[in-house]
C-alpha cells in the first residue's frame, strides 16, 4: 500500500507513452523496457556486469567499513591520532568524491581495482565520522567498569568503546551505502569495461534506449533494496536499543 | 639482599596526603583533593559523605585506579595504586551496564575475563542473579529494567568476581525512596554473608548512618577530611532507625555537613 505512488507513477508512464504525449525516443514505454529488461536477464548481460558491480561495490565498500570505523575509533581515542588525522579528514570530507575517478584510473587502470580503490576511499569518511562520534559518546563510566572487571587498555575498544559507538557507525555506513552506488556507476560509466554503468552508457551510446532504461531502473531498485536491506540488519544487530 | 620487614597489612586501603586537580578543557583548574589522609581496615564499610562537588567521588577514582595519582599516595594491600584491576569492583551511580549485552552477558562479563569455563561462568552469572533477585530477567536488557533492577545487575556484575573491595559511587542515588530504602537492606545483608571492604559514597547522611561503620565527612572546595565518625549501632535491631541513638547520629553528623551544604551551595 505504501508503494501506491510508485505504482501509478508507472501507470502514468506508460500512459503518455501510450497516448503519444511523449516521444518514443525520449522514452520508451514501460512494457517495451520490461521486455528489453527481460532479453538482457535471459541472455546473461545483466547477471554478468551485475556481478561485476557487485564485486566492486562490495569490496570497496567493505574495505571502507572496517578502515572508516577503526581510524574514527582511533581519532577519538588517542589524541595523536586525532592531531595527526582530524585536519586530513576534515580537509577532505566535503570534497565531491567522483573528482577521484580519473586519479583512481591513473593508478590502478580500467579494471576492478580503481572502482574498488574510489569507493573505499569516497565511502570511508561517513564511517570514520560516526565512529569518532559514536566513540565520543561512548560513557566513561562503562570503559572504567570494563577495566575494573579485568579487561586490558586495548581489550575495552572491542568490547565497550565498538558496540557502543555502533549505533553512529550504522548511521555513517548507510551513508556510505549509498554513496556506494552513486560512485560505483558513475566510475563505470566513464572509464570501464564491464558492470552496470558500463551497460547504461553502452546501451546508450548504441541508441538501445528501452534497454538502457531497463538497467537505470535494475540499479534504482537494487539502491532501495540495499537500503531496506540494510535498515533490516542494522534493526536487528542493534534491537538491544529500546 | 636486605629482608623487607614490613609490618603484617593493618589497612587494606591507605591514601596518604593525597591532593587532587581537576582540569577541565576550558575554564579554571579546581583543586579537588587536598591533603587527603584515610586508612580503611579490611572487611571495614566506610561512608564518604559531603555536598555535590567535595570531591568524594574523585578521590574514589583515584582509589580504583582510574585516575592517575598526582601528588600524595595511595596504596592498596600495601601496594600503589597501578590502574583499576579486579580486587576493587566498581558500582556506578547510573549503574554503567553494558546496553548490548542482556542482564546474563552483563554478569558473565568480569568471568569472561577470568577465563573460567564456559559452564563455570554459566554457573557462577546464575548464583549472582540468583542472590540479587533478578531470577526471570536473565534474558532482559537492561533498556527494558526499572532503575532498581538495573543497580541489582550491576551489583551482581561486580561480585560476581568476588572483589575484595567494593567501590560505590552513590549507588542508589538514581531510585527513589523505597526502591533505595530496600536496597540499603539487601546490600548491608550482602556485606554481611561476604567478607569485603566497602568504600561508599553518598551525600545523604541517614544512609551514610543507615550503614556505615564509619563516616568520614568531607568539606567542599577544595576538598579534605572535616571529621570521621564512629557509628556503633547495633544493626541486628530491625528497629534501629526509630532509635534516639539513630537520630543523634544523624544529628551529629548533620550538624558537620550543613556548612558545608551552605558553603557549596
Amino acid at each position: 500500500m505504501k508503494y501506491l505512488p510508485l505504482l501509478l507513477l508507472a501507470l502514468v508512464w506508460e500512459a503518455v507513452v501510450q497516448l503519444g504525449l511523449v516521444s518514443r525516443d525520449l522514452l520508451p514505454s514501460l512494457t517495451d523496457v520490461a521486455r528489453a529488461g527481460w532479453k538482457l536477464l535471459r541472455e546473461g548481460e545483466l547477471w554478468q556486469n551485475g556481478a561485476a558491480s557487485l564485486y566492486r561495490g562490495g569490496a570497496g565498500l567493505a574495505a571502507a567499513i572496517v578502515v572508516g570505523a577503526a581510524l574514527g575509533i582511533a581519532m577519538a581515542w588517542w589524541r595523536a591520532v586525532d592531531a595527526f588525522m582530524g585536519p586530513l579528514v576534515e580537509a577532505l570530507y566535503p570534497m565531491p568524491k567522483s573528482a577521484l575517478i580519473p586519479v583512481t584510473v591513473l593508478w590502478l587502470g580500467f579494471g576492478d581495482g580503481s572502482k574498488i580503490l574510489l569507493i573505499f576511499l569516497g565511502c570511508m569518511l561517513p564511517v570514520t565520522l560516526g565512529a569518532y562520534n559514536g566513540t565520543r559518546s561512548c560513557e566513561q563510566a562503562l570503559v572504567w567498569s570494563a577495566r575494573s572487571l579485568g579487561a586490558g587498555r586495548l581489550r575495552v575498544l572491542w568490547d565497550v568503546v565498538l558496540p557502543a559507538a555502533l549505533p553512529e557507525i550504522a548511521n555513517g555506513v548507510r551513508t556510505a551505502l549509498a554513496l556506494t552506488f552513486v560512485l560505483l556507476v558513475s566510475s563505470e560509466l566513464i572509464v570501464a569495461r564491464a558492470g552496470l554503468g558500463y551497460l547504461i552508457g553502452f546501451l546508450g551510446e548504441g541508441g538501445v534506449y528501452d534497454a538502457m532504461f531497463a538497467v537505470v531502473l535494475v540499479v534504482a531498485f537494487l539502491g532501495f533494496f540495499a537500503d531496506r536491506l540494510y535498515q533490516r540488519l542494522v534493526g536487528r544487530l542493534l534491537a538491544w536499543r529500546a | 639482599m636486605v629482608e623487607s620487614k614490613e609490618p603484617p597489612v593493618k589497612h587494606q586501603i591507605v591514601v596518604e596526603a593525597l591532593s587532587h586537580t581537576y582540569r577541565p578543557a576550558r575554564g579554571r583548574e579546581v583543586l579537588a583533593l587536598e591533603e587527603v589522609s584515610l586508612a580503611i581496615a579490611p572487611r571495614e564499610f566506610v561512608a564518604l559523605l559531603g555536598p555535590s562537588g567535595c570531591g568524594k567521588s574523585t578521590l574514589l577514582y583515584l582509589i580504583g585506579g582510574f585516575l592517575p595519582v598526582e601528588r600524595g599516595a595511595i596504596r592498596i594491600e600495601g601496594a600503589p595504586v597501578a590502574g583499576p584491576g579486579p580486587d576493587r569492583g566498581i558500582v556506578f551511580q547510573h549503574f554503567a551496564l553494558f546496553p548490548w549485552r542482556t542482564v546474563r552477558a552483563n554478569v558473565r562479563y568480569g568471568l569472561e575475563k577470568l577465563a573460567l569455563a564456559r559452564e563455570e561462568q554459566e554457573r557462577r552469572a546464575q548464583a549472582f542473579i540468583e542472590l540479587v533477585g533478578l531470577t526471570g530477567f536473565e534474558e532482559s536488557y537492561p533498556s527494558q529494567l526499572s532503575g532498581g533492577m538495573k543497580q541489582r545487575a550491576a551489583l551482581a556484575r561486580t561480585l560476581a568476581v568476588d572483589p575484595k573491595m567494593l567501590l560505590m559511587d552513590e549507588p542508589f542515588g538514581a531510585l527513589d525512596a523505597q526502591t533505595r530504602s530496600l536496597m540499603q537492606a539487601e546490600l548491608y545483608a550482602i556485606w554481611q554473608r561476604t567478607p569485603k571492604t566497602v568504600l561508599f559514597v553518598t551525600h545523604d547522611v541517614q544512609e551514610a548512618v543507615r550503614l556505615a561503620q564509619r563516616v568520614v565527612v568531607m568539606s567542599a572546595r577544595p576538598g579534605k577530611i572535616k571529621a570521621t565518625v564512629d557509628i556503633a549501632l547495633d544493626r541486628a535491631d530491625p528497629h534501629i532507625y526509630r532509635s534516639p541513638a539513630f537520630a543523634e547520629k544523624v544529628d551529629e553528623i548533620w550538624n558537620l555537613v550543613r556548612d558545608e551544604a551552605i558553603k557549596a551551595q
